[in-house]
């Protein structure tokens, strides 16, 4: 990427076309992503319909509250980058960069949250796999139950960091003063990306905290 | 290097001709940490190349082991050993990559008039993805040797006490190249298209990397996610797919389809399209429908998604799940059909030109109905509860992917070697040499039909005694297949190296990536490229204007 801020790359005609090309590439990112995600959905509605009673129970026995609370943590870091994304273009780098220090905080509070309920798990005995001995005398569900919430919540997790990386990076280009109007379509990118990971969590919160019982 | 100015280099005594992007810096290092499509091209062939080198290596093994029952020159376990790698090695390293990799990174900018793809740094990331996640896969199967068969059914790939979680991770990695070439290709034929040049006036070769792309970006993520289940089932013992704990293993054959299949057509669709431009140019005429390519190339790259569950009809699908499978796969023969019918009404009163390129586009022709039609065969449940996990099966995808998609892929390699080299091969070697492949192909894989109708499992490595004449007629075709493949290796070498110059346009196309130089300047076009005439004009006007 070129320094100045409203040079386009070579092989653009010009920064507009750059950064068309550049919104496009991330929402067939997002769309390859979301694939990725389907799979274990798909996975999940499966063993879901084969162990209803199981599940229901599984979810019953996480903490709704904590699930909440982090819903809540990630619907105001979307708003809150979405908000940095405006006032970047409103040439306020200042304040666009304040919101984003804004949203990483809230995704480490997202991740402590997140790293409680998993430390209550590990006390309890849970661990992914049927490993531990909470699942002495349970029933298979619940040990397909707690993998498969390991396994997604635990993906999410690293979307979580991966993009909290994105927006330090952006964070950091912004305080250099190397995105500014007409050029900020990387910030853009990493908003939309921010955006996928609450997206996902938006629907791993019903799954596993808000749907106990049997259907 | 700055040994030699980059620019005007010296040939052929006083002349001094303007750089190609071959000559521009001939540095190693400005090959291997280069940006441009055409290099990046051209790494992903060299490295497909030899992919498809190795793998066919396994297979020509494989068949010999076949001469006789029981062992002949290896023993069982190397047996399985050697059509897992046979099998991994040619889907994952070199059929999906090979045509939108090295083909598609060369020509698709090209054919749309810009100076590269929209993510030039991505793309050489993702060529090196690929390597990396190639020599992993090669490293773990020689070192630990997997047994499970290209497809890690489980719960087999769990238990397997062989390298599956190596593989499986270096498939990974091979996957997220294939993501990225396939958004790449998306971005830039949305973004980068030269001014005036509109969706229905792009080369067909575009349209099928486009096509293709799609499923790359939306298939791929899911396979990443069955592998690495199976390498975490494997390293931490989850189960997931474990019957023991409550698992189901017919889920992973479900989420292992969903990309498997829809990856034969990432091998076809590219193949087809390259069907298209030779068909065009050698018959020098309009295809009969531009528009029907288009929409069934389309067609296919969607219904390729609904289609898996005919791999299952045996896993315990239910009645009604399988018939509309079966439906669905069949609306892939409709497309393809409709493909075929317009390749044969653009050679009707076309002006022929018997080269090689169109050879090859006649073998695959005759070999893909062949196998399209076995494929309606198998697609039907009640046959293929009798046909599947034969050597019927076998014959009939190695019609699609050999007789498909590798005659296709010889095809384009001839029809673009001037294009990429300013050389020409020899004719009359080329004629022969897919003469060779044709019958050799043919006499391989036509047998292996009779053998599995007659109840030949495959992945077997034994045998009744009553199979072997027809097991040795196939060995003796892929010698066939093989002499023709190592004359090609041979003559295009040669040609390479002291070929006759080609000039810029030797088949007089009327394509896109024939209106600039051969091979061509670094950033494509000389000069800003107008696109004044369709891509497949070869009326009078249109070949004024150029």
């Amino acid at each position: 990427m070129s320094d100045a801020g409203a040079e386009h790359l070579d092989h653009f005609q010009d920064l507009e076309q750059q950064a068309h090309a550049a919104r496009l590439g991330i929402w067939v990112f997002l769309a390859s992503e979301l694939l990725l995600f389907a799979g274990l959905f798909a996975l999940y509605a499966s063993y879901r319909a084969h162990y209803p009673e199981a599940f229901g129970w599984g979810v019953e026995h996480n903490v709704r509250a904590l699930g909440t609370l982090n819903t809540a943590i990630l619907i105001s870091s979307s708003y809150a980058v979405a908000t940095s994304v405006h006032m970047l273009r409103r040439g306020r780098p200042r304040f666009a960069a304040g919101l984003l220090v804004f949203t990483l905080a809230c995704g480490s509070a997202f991740l402590v949250v997140k790293g409680i309920e998993y430390a209550g798990h590990f006390r309890d005995g849970v661990f992914p796999g049927g490993h531990g001995e909470f699942f002495v005398g349970k029933p298979e569900g619940v040990k397909v139950f707690y993998t498969l919430y390991f396994l997604m919540t635990g993906l999410h997790g690293i979307h979580v960091v991966a993009g909290m990386g994105v927006l330090a990076w952006l964070f950091a280009r912004i305080l250099q003063g190397k995105l500014t109007p007409p050029h900020t379509h990387p910030l853009d990118i990493g908003a939309v990306y921010w955006h996928l990971v609450d997206v996902v969590w938006i629907f791993l919160w019903p799954i596993f905290y808000l749907t106990p019982g049997t259907f | 290097m700055s040994a030699t100015t980059p620019g005007l280099i010296p040939q052929g005594g006083a002349l001094s001709l303007p750089p190609t992007f071959v000559n521009d810096d001939e540095s190693i290092r400005s090959w291997l940490l280069t940006t441009d499509h055409k290099r990046v091209g051209i790494l992903f062939f060299v490295a497909t190349a030899l992919m498809m080198a190795l793998g066919g290596a396994f297979a020509l093994v494989l068949r010999i082991e076949h001469l006789t029952p029981e062992r002949t020159i290896v023993d069982a376990l190397a047996y399985n050993r050697l059509f897992t790698m046979h099998g991994v090695v040619m889907v994952f390293l070199f059929m999906i990559p090979a045509i939108p990799g090295a083909f598609g990174n060369f020509l698709v900018p090209i054919m749309i008039g810009a100076k590269d793809v929209a993510f030039p740094r991505l793309n050489i990331a993702s060529f090196y993805l690929y390597f990396v996640g190639a020599v992993v896969v090669l490293i773990a199967m020689q070192a630990g040797g997997l047994d499970t068969g290209w497809t890690f059914y489980t719960p087999y790939s769990v238990q397997s006490p062989s390298a599956v979680v190596p593989t499986l991770m270096g498939l990974f990695i091979v996957g997220w190249s294939s993501i990225l070439t396939g958004l790449n290709f998306i971005v830039t034929v949305h973004t980068m298209r030269a001014k005036g040049l509109g969706w229905m006036r792009m080369p067909l070769f575009v349209w099928s990397i486009y096509g293709t792309s799609i499923i790359q970006v939306l298939a791929t993520p899911v396979l990443g996610l069955a592998v690495a289940l199976v390498a975490i089932d494997h390293g931490f013992d989850w189960g997931l797919f474990d019957p023991a704990r409550g698992g189901d293993p017919v889920l992973f054959q479900h989420l292992f389809w969903f990309y498997s299949h829809p990856a034969v057509y990432i091998m076809i669709l590219p193949a087809m399209g390259v069907v298209s431009e030779v068909v065009c140019t050698f018959c020098r005429k309009n295809p009969f429908s531009y528009r029907a390519i288009v929409y069934s190339t389309l067609g296919i790259a969607f219904v390729g998604f609904l289609t898996w569950g005919h791999h299952m009809f045996v896993a315990g699908l239910s009645v009604f799940d399988a018939g509309a499978f079966g439906i669905l796969s069949m609306l892939v023969g409709i497309f393809s059909a409709i493909k075929v019918f317009t390749w044969v009404g653009t050679m009707y009163r076309g002006s022929i030109a018997f080269k090689t390129p169109l050879l090859y586009v006649f073998t695959f022709l005759f070999l893909f109905v062949f196998g399209g039609m076995t494929g309606i065969a198998v697609a039907t449940t009640s046959l293929d509860v009798h046909w599947h996990d034969t050597y019927f099966v076998v014959a009939h995808f190695h019609f699609i992917m050999v007789g498909g998609t590798l005659t296709a892929y010889f095809a384009g390699l001839h029809y673009w070697f001037p294009k990429v080299t300013g050389k020409l091969y020899s004719e009359r070697w080329g004629l022969l040499a897919a003469a060779l492949v044709s019958a050799g192909f043919f006499v391989t894989f036509f047998p292996q039909f009779l053998l599995g109708n007659a109840g030949m499992p495959r992945r077997y490595y034994d045998y009744p005694p009553e199979y072997q004449t027809l097991h040795v007629i196939s060995t003796v075709g892929s010698w066939v297949l093989a002499s023709g493949m190592l004359i090609t290796v041979g003559y295009l070498f040669w040609a390479l190296k002291s070929g006759q110059d080609a000039g810029n346009n030797p088949w007089h196309s009327a394509s896109y990536e024939w209106l600039t130089r051969s091979p061509p300047p670094p950033h494509n076009f000389d000069d800003t490229p107008v696109f004044a005439s369709d891509p497949y004009d070869y009326t009078e006007t249109g070949a004024t204007q150029r």
